[in-house]
């Protein structure tokens, strides 16, 4: 029934001069998500939203989750098509439209019409008194509100008329290519792929870094990290995962340091590690799943020690997201299933009984001097031995 | 390609499988159950294969029914029997170290009305004859037992338990899991007295998804499976040709060489178990040897299935060192200590009273003919490199 999509966005209204950069991004974003389901998409801008013309033959239901997966939509307008434009054929296809659309007709509603068209016998302001008219002899229970109305009944003559009323919700956000790039540091848990989810749907490109530590993490753990940043594909664009052979260094700050404070110093070898991967690849901040006292290491005190070792800016969307909360959205984005299976991951291997939660930044620093005969050859292999894994959107 | 010590969860398939397979496949991919030549040249390969492992058993074709698998045998042996028995009792008797494809089915029964007993079994995996003789009531219909278990390589006695079971009441059923008996023992039904008999098809080097069930003549099973009424309306289901072909071919494969190959493996576990009893704490299990001297003989060894060993290496996680083997391309399994609420299911290692420190510390090593003692030193080498390091990084 649907031949088209208006697709409607809200923010980038707001971006003066640099509004077409965003337009031209979220035009780009959906012509390419769009065509990776099948070719034969038409996507093009107009004045404030996107018009999309569907090919003859396609899967409605995929069609707009696919849409529901760009940041930067805010709504999507299923349009039906009407062919011969002549003025009473429009009228009563409307009509036909309003009939299959809505059981029940007690709604108040308003017609906005327009003609790209300018040849068009009709005038704009004029097609929208004359339908509504046409509307309130056909279904006395509607009425006009030009105000408030429930229902925006949306006419369009082009080389064909189009009529739409219904919106379903995007995403929201800004279009993922517009607010510059950031590193993830992406575990197998709930929380990192969330936090990425929340921090691409403001327009941040995606990169990610994964901590493995063989053998006391298994191949299986790795690929459900590889399995995460895939589903997050879905939304962000592809994504690069650095995996990082960590056991080494784990092992030596285990030897070397008060167990303890384990967790705490790992988690900065970890931040510094990202770090110089984010600046090598352009990233202009961290991102991490933390929230507040959620375990030891997320203390305000941990993370204030684990921000110290870091010099740009580390975001942590969840940051007073409470656990239930942020299981909402993985289930909603469709990584909670994936995030549960049960791999353990290098965090929690050796974990102290009792770690500390209020780490002092002198003190940790001074355990971490005990380190200084290997830490930055070790350091250095990790980097070196990098494994660069491109992850698609399989859908 | 690596050192594969995991042939008790899987095995490489045997060219003389794969040459049939692919013939069965492409070439004669009739539909056995057709009228026309197709049918007829498709359903001469299911005859073979059922004459093969007919023979091997020593027994008539028409006491072979194709499964997809081991699972599957299991499931129709104990569903099957039980449903088709009610009048006769609502008892059915197994041990607590059964795989989960006789545990779980077993459990299923039980929702329906039916009672499990659970028997124990000793150090070497061994239920005790008088426990079964007490435990065997009046309303008893089946029994069922592994011939060897897959985590362990402990074998069951299985002439004695029919004995023990016919002696009080020779309508009870016997039903023996062979999946990983099957290839490695010899095992005539008929005369040692088993009902029902489970196989898998590539624990011994056939494909995956097939396996066949032994049913004796006589012996009441109702299908579990129902449609077309193949396979004389026992397991409905278009006959797996490539499969059965692949399972017979295997199998035959097996017996053929069945001698030599116990006596390689025998040898091969004889040599591992000795050599890995000079590496500090480690225990093998199910295997009855002097664990003040750490010696153990050949007629210890041999009372055990010749292709398992079971090690545990104190103060190291299984996974981890599985893990660290399988970065030097050393393949094996995780003894696993998967515990349940259930009473009769502790796992298999607790079943035969591992100690519980190490329950979490153990491997599965298994063989296949083909394993040689070169890969056997180069596993022993990697264990010994390995194990000082991971020892040294314990939890604190």
């Amino acid at each position: 029934m649907y031949k088209a999509f208006l697709v409607k966005y809200a923010e980038i209204g707001l971006k003066g001069k640099n509004r077409f950069i965003f337009e031209n991004a979220l035009r780009d974003n959906i012509r390419r998500r769009l065509t990776r389901l099948q070719s034969g998409f038409a996507v093009s801008k107009e004045q404030g939203r996107i018009f999309v013309e569907c090919p003859e033959e396609y899967d409605y239901d995929e069609a707009v989750e696919t849409l529901q997966k760009v940041f930067g939509v805010s709504g999507i307008s299923p349009v039906v098509a009407i062919e011969d434009i002549t003025w009473e054929n429009i009228e009563e296809k409307v009509g036909d439209y309003v009939e299959a659309a809505y059981a029940d007709k007690a709604f108040t509603f308003k017609v906005e019409a327009k003609r790209a068209d300018k040849s068009y016998p009709v005038k704009s302001p004029e097609m929208c008194s004359r339908l509504g008219a046409y509307l309130l002899k056909r279904f006395p229970e509607m009425k006009v509100d030009v105000h408030k109305p429930k229902v925006y009944i949306t006419v369009e003559i082009r080389n064909q008329g189009y009529v739409s009323s219904i919106t379903i919700p995007g995403p929201g956000g800004m279009p993922v290519g517009t607010s510059g790039k950031a590193m993830l540091l992406l575990s197998g848990g709930i929380d990192s792929p969330v936090a990425g989810w929340m921090i691409a749907k403001r327009g941040v490109v995606m990169e990610a870094t994964y901590f493995h530590a063989p053998p006391y993490t298994s191949e299986r753990a790795k690929q459900k990290v590889i399995d995460l940043a895939k589903i997050m594909a879905e939304y962000t664009g592809t994504i690069k995962l650095n995996v990082v052979n960590f056991t080494d260094i784990q092992m030596y700050i285990y030897e070397t340091c008060p167990h303890n404070e384990l967790t705490i110093i790992m988690r900065r070898y970890m931040m510094r590690i990202a770090q110089h991967f984010a600046k090598e690849s352009g990233c202009m901040a961290l991102a991490t799943g933390e929230s507040i006292g959620q375990v030891a290491s997320q203390t305000m005190q941990s993370l204030a020690a684990t921000d110290a070792v870091c010099d740009m800016p580390v975001f942590r969307p969840l940051i007073a997201f409470d656990k239930q909360d942020i299981v909402t959205i993985a289930e909603k984005i469709n990584t909670y299933e994936t995030s549960i299976l049960p791999y353990e991951d290098c965090c929690t291997i050796f974990v102290a009984k009792h770690p500390v939660t209020k780490p002092e930044i002198e003190i940790i620093e001074k355990s971490e001097t005990l380190l200084a005969e290997r830490i930055d050859e070790l350091v250095q292999t990790a980097l070196d031995t990098v494994e660069v894994i491109t992850c698609k959107a399989e859908k | 390609m690596g050192i594969y010590l995991d042939n008790a969860a899987s095995t490489c398939l045997y060219p003389e499988a794969e040459e049939k397979m692919a013939k069965a496949a492409l070439l004669d991919y009739g539909n056995p159950s057709s009228m026309h030549h197709m049918g007829v040249v498709a359903e001469q390969y299911v005859k073979e294969a059922t004459k093969t492992i007919a023979d091997i058993l020593k027994v008539s074709a028409k006491e072979i029914i194709f499964t997809s698998g081991g699972t599957e045998s299991n499931n129709m042996a104990l569903i099957g029997a039980a449903l088709a028995n009610t009048r006769a009792g609502k008892h059915i008797i197994t041990t607590n170290f059964e795989h989960p494809s006789v545990y779980n089915p077993l459990l299923f029964l039980e929702e329906f009305g039916f009672r499990i007993s659970f028997l124990e079994v000793d150090e070497q995996g061994h239920i005790s004859l008088e426990q079964l003789k007490n435990t065997i009531c009046e309303d008893t219909i089946l029994v069922s037992v592994m011939y060897v278990n897959n985590e362990l390589g402990a074998t069951a006695d299985v002439t004695e338990i029919a004995k023990t079971i016919h002696g009080i009441n020779p309508n009870i059923l016997f039903h023996v899991d062979a999946i990983q008996g099957f290839g490695k023992y010899r095992i005539h039904p008929k005369k040692e007295g088993i009902d029902l008999l489970s196989v898998s098809g590539h624990k011994i080097h056939g494909p995956k998804g097939v396996g066949f069930l032994y049913i004796r003549d006589k012996c009441k099973v109702r299908p579990i499976i129902h449609g077309g009424g193949h396979q004389n309306n026992m397991r409905s289901g278009t006959l797996n040709v490539p499969g059965i072909a692949g399972i017979g071919a295997a199998a035959s494969k097996m017996y053929r060489n069945l001698d030599e190959n116990r006596k390689h493996m025998y040898e091969i576990k004889m040599y591992f178990i000795t050599e890995l009893l000079k590496i500090e704490d480690v225990t093998i299990n199910a295997v009855n040897y002097d664990k003040e001297r750490k010696i153990v003989t050949r007629e210890a060894i041999e009372a055990t299935a010749p292709h398992v060993v079971s090690a545990s290496f104190a103060d190291v996680r299984s996974e981890v060192l599985l893990h660290a083997l399988e970065g030097k391309e050393i393949y094996v399994s995780a003894g696993s200590a998967c515990s349940s609420n259930h009473p009769a299911i502790s796992g298999t290692l607790k079943a035969i009273g591992v100690d519980e420190a190490l329950l979490e510390s153990t491997l599965r090593f298994s063989f296949i003919p083909e394993t040689t003692i070169e890969e056997i030193d180069k596993t022993l080498q990697a264990l010994k490199e390995l194990l000082p390091m991971l020892r040294k990084f314990t939890r604190k």
